[in-house]
């Protein structure tokens, strides 16, 4: 992977004020996004709208699609014509993304994909949060696969977190979520742009070679084969189908494992490098909350009036949502009475914790409905109560 | 009994070894499908233009059209069912210098990815679509399309088709495709030049070529084989000069009009958002990274090799008539 700085066109040095959806913007700008195609949708237009407005001035390509359907499938064709390319959407427009997600994974196209996310099911409540769509990311298209997901807690992490998911997606070839949401989305926050030569970004890994020896994919299940861009020569074909490292169809069982375990292998194998946690006061914590994005805020309050009352409460904060940090869970349901997960939704990363604690210690789900975020006494109580 | 087949001496002696891959062959049509046909005629279309082959992409769709994707010798995706226009639109913008063309099926292009195909048309996206309309779904096994004429037959229509069709040269002028043709899978050669005007055009580009779907279509409703396709198609196709898209619809074996029916000029979708840009923006505004003079420059040079093109197919047609070569009165 070459890393190099980021290129100081796209990069609107200093501080701000911004909300988390025009952060999402402004990191993928500074990431070297050049091609944003979407769909306006409730809570995540304004990133389409400030990525509208700045991409003239920056050299970029924006286009509003008809659908979302056609806005992911923009993202498959940009990507191949050269451009770091981008989305966003919320519940609904995801839905319609999943389809051609698999398209993404399959041909192992980078893309970022942000969902902010509002509650559901259905059209459900558009101007309001939710952590409902933690599991359709990873499951929602059809078949075997993996992605990559972060999810950030403010804008500032936002920008920041944006800019990871660029680099992510450039060293796997796989599509990278920012599963944000409507109350994250929606504060404005103080949020600082470092200098160009600060950033770190990850350049597309372009094959440079004989052309006649150029294969789009090998499957190792460790790294990636280098990408080339439409134009260069290399007749390139990719095709959703099982296929070979050429690109071509080869439909055999054999052909089809080999290809579906490099999917996996090559996010599993290197989930410890792509894994981020944020994790204070656990060393000899009883009980341990695990929270992300939006609800971690809360938790902060729940914790603090915890230890308040002597309950020894560490926290770990999953900014890395998919690959899921099962060894660490599991390591910590070794040494900890209970872990509470609160989620606004009815049980979704709480089915992770449990599976990678295995029943070595309590795990306390606090559900929350999607609309609004808990309240922290709510939290405090699972804490007490798991505590016990 | 086993067919001796010298594969390697096939590839090198075949005329069509630059524009398919030949690794790939034998392709998966039947005998007799139209597919074929048109796939011959770009290869040929395009060597006739002499363009760059690397700056040449082709998208399809899901079907057995969608399948020309993986054969031909482009940078080239096989993406999802209706999906090849946005994935073609996404590149095209990505990456302005390539041409790129959509080769997929009715069901495909006008079914479920109809939403894409309007809207391409509708801004004028600089793509060429290239629609092999066998009036049926091939590869799931003859279910109707939205092109299936009233009464035929299909696979979910066993007592034959009651809905409305659409015909296609009519949604897309209607929806402002600049460059709108249809021919059948006999007339390859008018195929070909249509193509090749096609490659020269700038904007929105749509050729309908009806083709037989022989082991389907055909069979279902007891209309023979290829060659019994062919023979309906002389029998009943014919260009028809400044006609109406409106009057253009098919009914079951009925009369089809050919021809070219629209070719327009109009601004792209690229040069649209590049005059808005520049008027409301100025010298600020650099698209790729090209400033206004630059852009100007690469109109004109464009535009020049457009128009030597065009001098060029004029004087093969010039020629053609003088050698009486049998240009069918139908010329574009
Ligand atoms: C989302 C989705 N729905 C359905 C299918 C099944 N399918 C594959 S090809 C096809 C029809 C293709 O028909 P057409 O575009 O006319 O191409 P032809 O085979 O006739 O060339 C369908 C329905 C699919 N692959 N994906
Ligand atoms: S099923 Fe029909 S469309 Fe498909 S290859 Fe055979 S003849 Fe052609
Ligand atoms: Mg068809």
């Amino acid at each position: 992977m070459r890393k190099t700085a980021a290129d100081p066109k796209g990069v609107l040095e200093g501080s701000h004020f911004l909300d988390g959806d025009h952060a999402i913007a402004e990191g993928a700008l500074a990431a070297g996004c050049r091609f944003f195609a979407g769909y306006p949708i409730t809570p995540s237009t304004e990133t389409a709208e400030r990525f509208a407005e700045r991409c003239p001035g920056v050299g970029g390509m924006f286009i509003q699609m008809e659908d979302e359907i056609a806005s992911i499938a923009a993202l498959v064709g940009g990507a191949w014509g050269g451009q770091k390319v981008m989305t966003v959407t919320s519940g609904p427009g995801l839905s319609l993304m999943m389809e051609n997600l698999g398209l993404a994974v399959m041909t192992e196209t980078p893309m970022v994909i942000a969902d902010v996310q509002r509650a559901g099911p259905s059209t459900g409540l558009p101007t309001l949060p939710a952590q409902q769509d933690m599991m359709q990311i990873r499951w929602g298209s059809h078949g075997d696969y993996r992605i990559i997901a972060l999810c950030p807690d403010s804008p500032q992490e936002c920008f920041d977190l944006t800019v990871e998911a660029f680099n992510l997606s450039e060293t796997y070839r796989v599509p990278v979520f920012i599963m944000t949401d409507e109350t994250v989305g929606h504060m404005h926050e103080k949020v600082v742009i470092p200098p160009a030569e600060d950033i770190e970004v990850v350049e597309r890994n372009y094959y440079e070679g004989p052309k006649a020896d150029y294969r789009p994919y090998k499957f190792t299940g460790k790294d990636v084969a280098p990408m080339v861009k439409a134009g260069d020569g290399y007749r390139f074909h990719l095709t959703g189908l099982t296929h070979d490292e050429r690109g071509y169809p080869h439909l055999t069982v054999e052909q089809n494992e080999k290809v579906v375990t490099h999917l996996i292998e090559k996010i599993d194998s290197n989930a410890d490098k792509i894994i981020q946690l944020d994790e204070s006061e656990m060393d000899g914590a009883e009980v341990v909350v695990v929270s992300y994005g939006i609800t971690s805020r809360i938790v902060s309050r729940a914790v603090q009036l915890a230890r308040e009352e002597g309950i020894k409460t560490g926290s770990m904060r999953l900014i890395t949502i998919w690959p899921f940090a099962e060894k660490r869970i599991e390591e910590l349901a070794g040494k900890v009475k209970a872990i509470v997960v609160p989620e606004i939704n009815y049980g979704q990363m709480v089915r992770e914790v449990e599976r990678s604690a295995a029943g070595r210690c309590k795990v306390v789900s606090v559900p929350h409905c999607g609309g609004a975020v808990h309240d922290p006494e709510v939290i405090l109580d699972a804490i007490k109560e798991a505590s016990k | 009994m086993s067919i001796e087949v010298n594969i390697d001496k096939f590839r090198a002696d075949s005329p069509m070894t630059d524009f398919l891959r030949m690794e790939r062959m034998p392709h998966i049509w039947c005998p007799g499908c139209g597919i074929g046909t048109v796939v011959n005629s770009f290869a040929e279309a395009v060597k006739k233009s002499g363009m760059d082959m690397d700056k040449l992409a082709v998208i399809s769709g899901i079907g057995c059209t969608g399948r020309v994707a993986g054969y031909v010798n482009f940078d080239s995706i096989h993406t999802t069912h209706g999906r090849a226009i946005p994935v073609a639109t996404g590149l095209k913008l990505a990456n302005p210098d390539m041409k790129v063309v959509v080769v997929s099926g009715d069901g495909d292009l006008t079914g479920i990815g109809g939403n894409h195909f309007i809207h391409a048309a509708r801004r004028n996206m600089d793509i060429m679509v290239i629609c092999v309309n066998n009036f049926t779904y091939g590869m799931t096994g003859g279910q109707l399309t939205p092109t299936t004429p009233q009464t035929a037959n299909a696979s979910t229509t066993p007592y034959g088709n009651y809905e409305y069709p659409f015909s296609l040269p009519f949604l897309a002028d209607a929806c402002g495709a600049t460059y709108v043709a249809r021919w059948t899978s006999l007339h390859a050669r008018n195929i070909t030049k249509s193509i090749r005007e096609a490659l020269n055009h700038k904007g929105f580009s749509f050729i309908e070529v009806i083709a037989p779907c022989t082991t389907l279509y055909q069979r279902r409703n007891r209309l023979g084989d290829g060659l019994d396709a062919l023979e309906y198609y002389k029998e009943e196709a014919g260009v028809e000069k400044d006609v109406d898209t409106r009057e253009v619809g098919i009914d079951f074996q009925g009369d089809i009009a050919m021809g070219r029916f629209v070719k327009q000029d109009k601004p792209t979708y690229e040069e649209a958002v590049n005059e808005r840009y520049a008027n409301v923006l100025g010298d600020d505004y650099q698209l790729y990274g090209m400033s206004k003079p630059e852009r100007e420059e690469k109109a004109k040079r464009e535009a020049e090799d457009r128009a030597k093109m065009q001098a060029l197919m004029d004087d093969e047609e010039a020629q053609m008539m003088a050698e009486d070569m049998g240009v069918d009165e139908e010329g574009l």
